[in-house]
């Protein structure tokens, strides 16, 4: 097994803008982001050797378009949370001497839809047989199927789940680059627009462009570059199934708990020392989810949880302390995003700084449910 | 804003296309039975979606039979925007059938409301067809239980 810490984020950025980016394309966002990632790590693009992305022919794309020799290649592309695997797999390709320097890139045009990776449901899957013909349209019909079956097992309100969005607002206000930050209540989000009940606009992702990468090398180059590095303690990653319908326990995430005790086992830490917790958070519920199924809290106590503000600001526990996929920005694959924000916070440069954040999990959903990848993230090498 | 742009399909509802491993029970929803598959191996455990062998056990010995149709409301979402082939509100179910696998479908003969769509409640299988080669598994309230 990789010692923890013994590999590093060197580097990381975001697109110069974030939002709406009608200037650039789907491999420009990877390439505005990559650029900015190589400037934070002192870099150029013929250091690095290993190179991540998302989705089938992305990286031979992004390899060509930014001038990089890898040889090392990931293009696991499970979702969401894709880029929590690709640390994790960089993190032992380097380890096993396969390459030193990786660069991870995503950029998405989710709301411009420039050049973007189409979005087809092939009707001889097992999804397109046994889910399609019933009407789901996307994620905000698919993801929230769990969530009557999870209030009334737990005797969750609406106004709980109401609660998630409203305290992750909360988080966004702080956060000049957030999508949206004016604050917001519990009756404005039961009053929004509603989607798909359970759920109203204001409890669904938003649609955004952009993009983010992050560099991954040995902690001790990383201690020689400019910027200040960031350790992978431990990571942990799983899949369940394509269709939500089939997930095991609509209660919670086999995919999550595998993830998440891997994870922490590998980083050798317990809950309580961790000082900053991002949960993608393309669905209200996700949050419940995660904080249940990474042990954070028992089974059927994340709600009151959150109601209680132990996660908003000046809580116990700060999460998704960005704005989150509600209220930040949610491209499409948002996890690139949860790792930028947990880097900002170790390195003490995020707008909504938790103040001494030592050890941040960042844990990541991919489809419905249907995968899930774990990093616990530290700013000494354990 | 917090809407996906593009539909998963343009116009037509979609329509399932069979898969050899799946035709038997597109062949059984056709003739108005619903077929799921069991592992005698595994205590004569039933699974779903159709496969050739036990996603228990990993045995290609594997049975054909016909479930009772009978199944209780498991979770759902009722869906309030346009969708090919679909009229909103209406809910995206998932039911639980009485041999204990859960299947997605959509409940007919019944209010689109949470009032109407109460978890638990008891439903029978009824087909709809679409065409000549395909009928869905729809459920509807059991009889004598209908809100
Ligand atoms: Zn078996």
């Amino acid at each position: 097994m990789i010692r923890p810490g013994a590999i590093a984020i060197a580097g990381a950025a975001e697109t110069t803008a974030l939002g709406t980016i009608p200037e650039l394309s789907e491999i420009g966002l990877h390439a505005d982001a990559a650029l900015n990632a190589l400037s934070d790590a002192g870099l150029r693009p013929r250091d690095i050797d290993g190179l991540a992305c998302v989705g089938p022919m992305r990286p031979q794309m992004v390899a060509h378009y930014l001038g990089i020799i890898p040889k090392w290649v990931d293009g696991t592309a499970v979702g969401g949370c894709s880029f929590m695997l690709h640390v994790r797999h960089a993190a032992a390709a380097i380890a096993a001497g396969y390459c030193s320097n990786v660069l991870i890139t995503h950029g998405e045009s989710g709301r411009s839809r420039i050049a973007a990776m189409p979005r087809l449901a092939e009707p001889g899957t097992l999804a397109g047989q046994f889910e399609a013909p019933f009407g789901p349209l996307g994620p905000p019909t698919l993801f929230p199927m769990p969530v009557l079956r999870f209030m009334k097992t737990y005797g969750v309100t609406h106004e709980q789940l109401a609660m998630v969005a409203v305290v992750q607002r909360e988080w966004a206000a702080r956060n000049p680059r957030a999508f949206h930050r004016d604050p917001i209540t519990v009756a404005d989000v039961l009053n929004s627009r509603m989607i798909a009940y359970p759920f109203r606009v204001l409890q669904c992702c938003l649609v955004t462009d952009g993009g983010g990468a992050l560099i991954l090398t040995t902690a001790e180059r990383a201690r020689d570059l400019p910027a200040r590095p960031v350790y992978i303690l431990g990571s942990g990653e799983s899949v369940e199934t394509p269709m939500v319908s089939q997930m095991a326990d609509f209660t919670s995430s086999r995919a999550f708990r595998v993830a998440g005790q891997e994870a922490f086992r590998m980083a050798g830490i317990a809950h309580g020392d961790v000082d900053h917790l991002m949960i993608y958070d393309a669905f209200a519920h996700l949050p419940l989810y995660g904080l249940e199924d990474l042990g954070f809290v028992g089974r059927g106590e994340a709600a009151g949880f959150i109601a209680e503000r132990n996660t908003a600001p000046g809580g116990k526990l700060p999460l998704n302390t960005n704005g989150g996929g509600l209220s930040y920005t949610h491209t499409g694959m948002y996890g690139m995003f949860a790792l930028q924000e947990s880097v900002r916070q170790l390195r003490g440069t995020a707008p909504a700084q938790v103040p001494g954040a030592k050890i941040s999990v960042c844990h990541g959903v991919g489809g419905m449910f249907a995968a899930s990848g774990t990093v616990v993230l530290g700013n000494e090498p354990g | 804003m917090s809407t996906i742009k593009d539909p998963v399909t343009k116009g037509q509802p979609p329509r399932p296309v069979p898969t050899p491993e799946t035709q038997h029970f597109w062949d059984g929803t056709r003739a108005g039975k619903l077929l799921l598959q069991r592992c005698p191996d595994c205590g004569g455990k039933a699974y779903f979606p159709p496969r050739p062998f036990c996603p228990g056990c990993g045995s290609r010995r594997v049975e054909v039979f016909q479930a009772s149709g009978r199944a209780r409301l498991y979770s759902y979402v009722i869906h309030h925007r346009p969708a090919p082939g679909f009229t909103p509100p209406y809910a995206i179910a998932v039911v639980e059938l009485e041999e204990g696998v859960r299947m997605m479908t959509n409940i007919l003969d019944c209010p689109q409301t949470p009032e109407a769509l109460e978890l638990d409640m008891p439903l029978e299988v009824v087909f709809t067809r679409l065409d000549d080669a395909i009928a869905l598994p729809h459920f509807r309230p059991a009889k004598g239980t209908r809100a």
